[in-house]
């Protein structure tokens, strides 16, 4: 049994919570730099150019990417093999959150739901955070983190579709909600579907994906060109950056498929905006 | 063409009338902050006739929720959020004297009515890009309901503020514009 303390787990997430606030990750930062070169809207284009020097101001001057410094979103893989010493692991993700949100500066934004008052002086500042909790072989522990934003968020859609819809009921589905969504979500985004499972199952995957590497192919080359197929669909919309008409609307489209009920084919679309705030630790 | 203008705050009918979906737009002079909450309460304020903490004749509204500002800053990343949830109340603002509002995303047709017939126009900014445009408010001070944190509303200054017009005083919508020109049909 490998110990890890409580303390640890506090530290290393309060470290990654500040760092992820002021600097864009390397995948999303790249993924920018294609789509600003291949943009073919002069206004597009200027957003994207923004958005490129926004990055360098954040990250030389550790000033939040964006106000909307997100709701912090956990997917946590606890090798069965580590005990945590001095405190639960949910509680040190939750200080850590805390801690990292109050030393950087950044946005309380959980409230209650229908109240709307901030829980910054009831739960916690930023808390709770969402934690998905899976219990792996190993003596790891690995914590990868997004600080996910409402606006993009908001324009998120799951539904079970009929088995007779297919893959071209999937594709129409994805089409229709980024369509919808428009220049809501803060484009160029990346996109997150989850398929198969169950209506939970396949929410939560769509959200999984946007964990990815921006842009890496799913491993199973099906589903990889599946991806491929979608991006092109996507683009076709000519939403653009900030939704002002271009090219470069979708920066890439990551799939998580799962086996399913006979009688059902969940679909879930998980928005990613283009501040792909992500980062992961391993303990 | 999109053209390119440089505009002090607060705006005039004439300013407004100049404007044309597409244009780029830089602002500078008081602008005032506000998103759901305090629209809310400043609706309010307007149907039980009560004073405003601004004057709202030729005002800029900026849709945003800042976060806190680092010790000796006047505030902290300031990027739009999504204007689809003030829908609601801009349409009374607009008709009592606002001439400008600044957010991100889609409005509605209440909204861009207002436009069209108060003379009253929709700026863009770039969703995401806080820590540019927080850099480029050099003043913020807190005017009305402190309580609610990022939602309270704060006059700032800003110096060419870069904005783009979505909807302008003549019904366009470069959201809708943009789009068809560059979608691709089957």
């Amino acid at each position: 049994m490998r110990e890890i303390a409580y303390e640890d787990i506090v530290k290393a997430v309060k470290n990654m919570v500040l760092h992820t606030a002021t600097n864009l990750p390397e995948d999303a930062l790249k993924k920018l730099k294609e789509a600003h070169e291949k943009e073919k809207s002069p206004v597009a284009k200027k957003v994207l150019e923004q958005l490129l020097e926004n990055a360098e101001i954040a990250r030389t001057e550790k000033r939040p990417l964006c106000q909307d410094t997100g709701l912090a979103v956990y997917f946590v893989k606890l090798g069965q093999d580590v005990r945590i010493t001095g405190g639960l692991l949910k509680d040190a993700i939750n200080e850590g959150t805390e801690q990292g949100y109050i030393e950087g500066y950044l946005r309380a934004s959980t409230c209650d739901c229908f109240t709307r008052e901030n829980l910054k002086d009831v739960i916690g500042y930023n808390l709770p955070a969402i934690i998905h909790l899976d219990l792996v072989e190993g003596d790891k522990l690995e914590i990868a983190y997004a600080a996910k934003g409402g606006g993009s968020e908001n324009v998120s859609r799951a539904r079970v579709l009929a088995p007779a819809q297919g893959r071209d009921g999937v594709i129409e589905f994805v089409k229709s909600v980024i369509s919808e969504a428009g220049p809501n979500p803060c484009p160029p985004i990346i996109v997150g579907v989850g398929i198969g499972g169950t209506f939970e199952k396949a929410a939560i995957s769509s959200k999984y994906a946007l964990f990815r590497e921006a842009g890496e192919p799913h491993p199973d080359p099906a589903v990889a060109e599946f991806e491929k197929e979608l991006l092109y669909e996507l683009n076709k919309l000519g939403i653009g950056a900030m939704g002002m008409g271009g090219t470069e609307t979708v920066l890439a489209v990551h799939v998580e498929k799962h086996p399913c009920h006979i009688a059902s084919l969940p679909v879930s679309v998980n928005v990613q905006c283009h501040s792909s705030r992500h980062n992961h630790i391993t303990l | 063409m999109s053209q390119v203008h440089y505009l002090k705050t607060p705006l005039t009918d004439e300013d407004v009338m100049n404007l044309k979906a597409g244009d780029i737009v830089y602002l500078s002079g008081v602008m005032f902050t506000a998103r759901d909450a305090a629209h809310k309460r400043l609706v309010d304020l307007i149907e039980n006739k009560e004073e405003l903490p601004f004057q709202l004749d030729g005002a800029v509204i900026y849709f945003v929720g800042p976060t806190p500002p680092k010790p000796g800053e006047p505030i902290g990343s300031a990027g739009p959020t999504t204007s689809y949830r003030m829908d609601s109340y801009s349409p009374i603002l607009i008709k009592h004297g606002l001439k400008g509002m600044i957010g991100k995303g889609k409005r509605n047709q209440d909204v861009k009515d207002a436009c069209k017939k108060y003379k009253a126009v929709y700026f863009g900014a770039t969703g995401g890009a806080g820590a540019l445009l927080g850099k480029l408010i050099k003043e913020a001070e807190v005017i009305a309901y402190e309580e609610l944190g990022p939602e309270a509303i704060r006059m700032i200054r800003v110096e060419n503020f870069p904005v783009t017009v979505i909807n302008d005083a003549y019904g366009n919508d470069l959201y809708e514009e943009g789009r068809a020109k560059y979608e691709v049909k089957d």
